[in-house]
């Protein structure tokens, strides 16, 4: 994953290439399991249907990409950053995992169209000649205002609710039921495969008394790649027929024990209110 | 490569969405009907061990490092239609648990990555691999291929999609709203960037792995063999349409085109047009110097209000963009011949090979 996420490597500065690799599996387990702690504690949107919530947080993403008002994007923001607050997610948190991140990626993309876009010049660059526009300023703050605000929306679904209810909640959306099981399942399996790279790459560097080539680095994790494909096939052999022992035929059923309350029902209208009423204002 | 929530407009987005839809459809209806029972742990296995495999940080020459998706790698041991759904379902938890990608721009990401992706690498790995043995190196040349042009095809998709959100979509003060740059910057940044360091990771990461498969676990390659594979027996009636596939992808790709296009097409003209004298100039510039009829002919105007197109001149009254009724209109086009394409593909393999 190159690009902006929610996991917060940890680099140290001088650690070798196994070491760095293992380091960006572990820093995955560390997500997902703060997510799971994080989802299980008290807060709004933890109290909240998983149905309801997904809808709403889909709605409020749906309100930052559509608006055309960097005026109502940051109100999205201050939203999302309220709704955080409430639901036990501090600030600080969330400018490590989400806002550093997409600062660095969006707001590196960002920064040409500020010279690059045209439009009347607000001030000249010393040295460079380049006009700073007001189209481009502009423009460059609605990409990271709407990153921004989108990427803290997800994240908050995300530390609120536990995957599962998730993918169940997905259900209310249309999701086919064999693709939500396969999505749990992936989920699930994708830990055992991070714990089976993470004991490779543990047992290669705990043998490594050098610092390996950049040749055998590549065939480290090509192999690395080859074994994973193996046992996945493998794998995935073994788990179809312990679903066949254990009565599976094809058919795919879900418990669907979600219970939507009054209150689940005003977030949910609040959070639909929010485009329609950004919708009606642009027409 | 994996474009974030805000980068594309959400006209873009269901546009995305849209056009993946029936590959979608048509992958699962494909993977379910060659694996029964064994789709959803192999899928969902598949798509864990896709997941991982983005995370690995592969060094390159030089001293760099790049990540790689896989999708040649997934395209190669299982076949365009389970790798678009493999690779998806790895992209939508990337998205949604990692935020690694955007929600509304899923549908995008699939489009460029997964469908467009596994296909690339599927034909490219066939074509270039032919029928040489499992363990020769033109397999190794094929896989490399494969992985090298999937990768850049997207990144030339996104670049697409980035480019042509400044031409369409800008607030009063001329400001973009989404994507900044135009596609003469777009799609240089994006194809420079994916045609050495992101493509090389996908070259190295797939001729690699075949390379390991020949040595350490030949039969899983076996699969991919010419003639070998009940994934390739599928491939059969996708054969039979793949022109039309070509051509129709062709299309879809020149529709922004007719965005630059000025004037009317040449023998388009509606019964006003005869009124209008700026429109009268047009049609006789047109025509060679012939002179239009004073008015509309009788016939014309008589069956001109026989019927009303959905979508008149391609954007329909409620839509304020003419640019995005354009491409919605392409998108709309593109889906009813899809969807044709589908009915006919069905009649003519349902009479070739009987369902087993």
């Amino acid at each position: 994953m190159s690009e902006q996420y929610f996991v917060a490597g940890r680099h140290g500065p001088r650690r070798g290439f196994v070491e760095r690799l293992a380091g960006d599996l572990v820093a995955v387990f560390d997500h997902a399991l703060d997510a799971e702690a994080s989802s299980g504690r008290r807060g709004l949107l933890q109290g909240l249907d998983p149905r309801c919530k997904l809808v709403a947080i889909l709605a409020l993403i749906l309100c930052a990409v559509l608006t055309r008002s960097l005026t109502v994007l940051a109100a999205l923001f201050l939203l999302a950053v309220a709704l955080g607050l409430a639901s036990g997610i501090s600030p600080a948190r969330l400018a490590r995992q989400v806002w550093l991140g997409v600062l660095l990626f969006t707001g590196l993309i960002a920064l040409p169209a500020i010279v690059l876009v045209p439009g009347a010049p607000l001030w000249q660059l010393p040295w460079l000649h380049w006009s700073v526009t007001l189209p481009g300023l502009r423009s460059a703050a609605f990409l990271v205002g709407r990153a921004e605000t989108a990427a803290t929306f997800a994240l908050l679904l995300v530390l609120t609710t536990p995957w599962m209810h998730v993918l169940k909640a997905m259900r209310a959306l249309g999701v086919p039921v064999v693709m939500v099981a396969i999505l749990g399942m992936t989920h699930r399996y994708l830990f055992v495969f991070l714990q089976t790279a993470l004991q490779m790459f543990e047992a290669r560097q705990s043998r490594i008394v050098a610092p390996l080539a950049g040749a055998q680095r590549r065939r480290m994790v090509t192999a690395a790649v080859g074994v994973l494909l193996a046992r996945t096939f493998q794998l995935s052999a073994d788990v179809h027929l312990a679903m066949v022992a254990r009565g599976y035929r094809g058919e795919v059923h879900l418990l669907d024990d979600f219970r939507a309350r009054r209150r689940d029902w005003a977030a949910l209208s609040f959070a639909l209110a929010l485009p329609a009423a950004i919708l009606w204002s642009q027409r | 490569m994996h474009i974030p929530d805000g980068y594309l407009s959400l006209s873009t987005c269901a546009a995305a969405y849209a056009a993946a839809l029936p590959f979608w459809y048509i992958a699962f209806r494909r993977v379910r009907r060659l694996l029964h029972t064994r789709m959803v742990p192999l899928l969902a296995v598949f798509s864990a061990f896709c997941f991982v495999i983005m995370m690995f940080n592969l060094p390159l020459p030089g001293g760099t490092t790049g990540h790689a998706v896989g999708v040649g790698i997934a395209a190669i041991v299982l076949g365009p239609w389970a790798s678009m759904v493999a690779i998806s379902v790895a992209l939508l938890i990337q998205a949604v648990f990692f935020g690694d990608g955007g929600i509304t721009t899923f549908g995008a990401n699939c489009l460029n990555m997964a469908v467009a992706g596994s296909l690339v690498a599927n034909w490219t790995y066939t074509l270039v691999a032919g029928r040489s043995a499992p363990d020769s190196t033109r397999r190794l040349v094929a896989a490399g291929a494969a992985g090298y042009l999937a990768i850049n095809v997207s990144a030339l998709l996104a670049g697409v999609e980035f480019g042509i959100q400044p031409l369409l979509f800008h607030d009063a003060t001329g400001a973009p709203l989404y994507a900044p740059y135009p596609l003469s910057i777009a799609l240089p940044a994006m194809m420079i960037g994916h045609l050495s360091f992101a493509g090389l990771a996908e070259l190295l990461i797939s001729a690699g792995l075949v390379a390991y498969l020949q040595r350490a676990n030949p039969e899983l390659l076996a699969f991919s063999a010419p003639g070998r594979s009940p994934r390739l027996a599928a491939a059969g009636a996708w054969r039979s349409t793949r022109s039309l596939w070509y051509a129709l992808a062709g299309l879809m790709i020149a529709t922004p085109l007719g965005l630059l296009a000025v004037g009317t097409a040449w023998g388009e003209w509606g019964t006003e047009s005869f009124a209008d004298a700026g429109a009268r100039q047009a049609i006789l510039r047109a025509s060679g110097n012939v002179a239009p009829p004073v008015a509309a002919p009788h016939g014309m105007e008589r069956l001109a209000g026989v019927w009303t197109a959905p979508i008149p001149d391609y954007a329909p009254a409620f839509m304020h963009s003419a640019g995005f009724g354009y491409i919605l209109s392409a998108v709309f086009g593109a889906g009813l011949i899809l969807l044709l394409l589908l009915v006919v593909s069905r009649l003519v393999s349902g009479k070739a090979t009987p369902e087993a």
